[in-house]
């Protein structure tokens, strides 16, 4: 019988994919969700669309946080979303972090991704947009 | 709501500090810095310049970071940037470039001249340097893991344009150790790396002296958070891990020492940039004559490059960055850097529109020739405030120095996730003085505007990756393989024993084996590197 404190708790996945090796936002942002009660794990560097579901669906998380500053978003987040979708993981809220001009961040957000964090945006910007959006299962 | 838990170690008091954190008295006067011995500049310990007129003799080397997409795109922006002035060049490489990776393998889909320029081969380092002379123009390339092949490919453009390897300069960054502190562009572990970088160290003293095959950085420590004070004393704590590195191939001291050169970041607050470079070259010029005994005094004179710091520009009204980008290389001119690179406008949208860069040109160029500041070596030299900043600077950065030589040195100090720790709460502390209000960051917490009319930006395109795999596959049809093959086969016979690898990669490279092919080679032999994340 899972006890309500891991109900409350919001599971997150923080990865960086693809080839950026820049982790100071994941990393902060990591510990600042942690600090707001979540349940962060973070996947550490270098992972490919597939590592990245994977761990997502083993980890049972509700939120997948991707940092990208490559520049390689139109590579990787629609297969990541490709991913989700066949393995009926729709619900998954998606959130992308990075450099991302505006035209691209509207591109994808009509591939599903839920928001996408442009540099500035406050972490409380962050924690109240995962709060108001991930359902929680009864 | 409580956002972010209070990190351990901020203040509330009213006080005023540093961005390290160091206490800024109400005012300074001579009780500050009685006692204290200033020497002038040129003279041990360099604290106000390792040369006596400093920028009366020669300015610092405008030296603008730059590459994308093919290499025929950045060609065409270096020509373009010496047309404008620019004194030096300095290479930026794509992410596959960086992680030894060729534009055909499965990792690089996506990413190919994103960040950089895409180099497989020596074929590309040709065409990026067409019609540029390396008999006269000096050239700083960033480049880590694959330094030595890249340098390889360096000397084997020299050699076809017919310039003999003791007239080429440059400096190769090369400095591995701050891959695992901060940048994380690492492909094998610690040890073999080391062997690497001592290997294009041991080659360069013997065949291209007048080049600078490493540049022990502070910049990217910085980036990814760290103080000023972290960023001073971990790279110098790093160059002291390469002098040992050195000293046990058997390499005497004063034979490289002098070429060993540095490169640090220049950040926000303005004074204690000053002041850190100044403790730099104090701290440094002490380790070598009386930790090492060197007797050169070439040996003991830290050189400099300095980039305005990246992490410090905003999205937000981005003309703003033009500010903050001329505060900071004014800092770093004030600090007696010996090259500069300047940011762009659009640094935290895209790499540099053209005309972006040349706004950041000509920041330097106006520096230069109108402010005047080039004309008194170390003109704060003397001041109340930065002596006593550049000695509480150059105190706190020993006491580092003094940590991790307790540790055993910066190897135990990585594996042990010491300096990954001090950077990973340094940047979490200034997030959170960020989020309250704390510190301003104008236009973004402060200053806010609604609506901002865009900016025009750099686009790099899939094309950059077609255009690159045709290339590389029409390469790999047309050079001899079975060269190619025996080649890498040869390097991985000495990738395992101890023999300099340098002459190997020559050969490869030669033989137009790839950055990919080689940088496998050398994998299959040492392994891959996964660091243990710390938050």
């Amino acid at each position: 019988m899972l006890n309500s404190s891991y109900m409350d708790r919001i599971r997150v996945l923080v990865a960086k994919p693809g080839l950026d090796g820049h982790d100071r936002g994941a990393k902060v942002i990591a510990r600042a969700l942690r600090d707001a009660g979540m349940e962060v794990i973070y996947t550490g560097l270098r992972q490919t669309p597939e590592m990245i579901v994977n761990a997502a669906l083993q980890e049972d998380v509700q939120v997948i946080g991707l940092s990208i500053l490559s520049g390689a978003h139109n590579a990787i987040v629609p297969r990541v979303m490709e991913l989700l979708r066949e393995k009926g993981m729709d619900d998954v809220l998606v959130m992308v972090g990075g450099i991302i001009p505006d035209e691209d961040a509207a591109e994808l957000k009509k591939l599903g991704v839920a928001a996408v964090f442009q540099p500035g945006a406050s972490l409380e910007e962050i924690v109240d947009f995962i709060r108001s959006s991930v359902k929680q299962t009864a | 709501m409580k956002l972010m838990a209070k990190p351990t170690g901020t203040t509330t008091a009213p006080d005023r500090r540093t961005l390290s954190g160091i206490p800024i008295e109400p005012f300074y006067g001579p009780e500050h810095i009685q006692g204290l011995d200033i020497p002038p500049p040129g003279e041990f310990p360099y604290t106000r310049g390792i040369h006596r007129d400093m920028y009366r003799g020669r300015l610092w080397t405008m030296r603008q970071f730059s590459g994308f997409a093919t290499p025929e795109e950045t060609n065409r922006r270096y020509l373009y940037l010496l047309r404008q002035g620019q004194t030096g060049l300095s290479v930026a490489f794509d992410l596959p470039t960086l992680m030894g990776y060729d534009a055909d393998h499965a990792a690089s889909e996506g990413e190919v001249g994103k960040c950089g320029v895409s180099i497989c081969s020596l074929q590309d380092m040709e065409i990026l340097f067409r019609d540029i002379p390396l008999s006269d123009v000096t050239v700083s390339m960033t480049i880590n893991s694959p330094a030595p092949v890249i340098w390889a490919m360096y000397l084997a453009v020299g050699e076809k344009q017919g310039v003999d390897w003791s007239r080429m300069s440059g400096t190769l960054q090369n400095d591995i150790l701050k891959e695992y502190i901060a940048q994380k562009e690492y492909i094998y572990p610690p040890r073999p790396s080391m062997r690497l970088v001592t290997d294009v160290i041991e080659y360069s003293t013997q065949h291209v002296p007048r080049f600078n095959p490493i540049s022990i950085s502070g910049y990217h420590i910085r980036e990814a958070g760290s103080t000023a004070v972290q960023e001073l004393a971990f790279t110098l704590r790093d160059g002291i891990e390469y002098v040992d590195w050195a000293l046990e191939r058997g390499l005497p001291v004063d034979s490289f020492a002098p070429r060993l050169s540095f490169f640090f970041n220049s950040h926000n607050d303005f004074f204690e940039e000053i002041a850190k470079f100044r403790a730099a070259r104090k701290i440094w010029a002490e380790t070598m004559r009386d930790r090492y005994n060197t007797k050169d005094e070439k040996s003991w004179k830290l050189r400099t490059h300095a980039q305005t710091a990246g992490c410090s520009l905003t999205w937000q009204q981005p003309y703003n960055n033009i500010v903050r980008t001329t505060l900071q290389a004014l800092a770093a001119v004030l600090g007696g850097t010996q090259s500069l690179h300047t940011n762009s406008l659009d640094e935290a949208y895209a790499l540099p529109s053209e005309h972006a860069v040349t706004i950041a040109l000509r920041t330097q160029q106006v520096m230069a020739y109108e402010s005047g500041v080039p004309n008194a070596p170390d003109p704060l030299g003397g001041s109340y405030f930065i002596e006593s900043l550049t000695a509480e600077v150059e105190k706190r950065a020993k006491d580092y120095i003094r940590r991790i030589d307790e540790m055993g040195g910066m190897i135990p100090a990585i594996e042990r996730g010491f300096p990954q720790t001090e950077i990973a709460n340094a940047s979490y502390e200034y997030q959170h003085t960020i989020e309250t209000g704390e510190q301003k960051i104008v236009g973004v917490n402060a200053f806010v505007e609604q609506n901002e009319d865009p900016i025009e930006l750099l686009q790099i395109d899939a094309s950059a990756q077609g255009h690159q795999l045709a290339k590389l596959a029409k390469l790999k049809a047309e050079r001899d393989n079975q060269t190619v093959q025996t080649t890498l086969d040869a390097l991985k016979r000495v990738a395992e024993g101890k023999e300099n690898t340098m002459p190997y990669i020559l050969d490869a490279v030669r033989a137009y084996a790839t950055v990919g092919e080689i940088c496998e080679a050398f994998r299959s032999v040492f392994g891959s590197y996964t660091e243990t994340s710390v938050l």
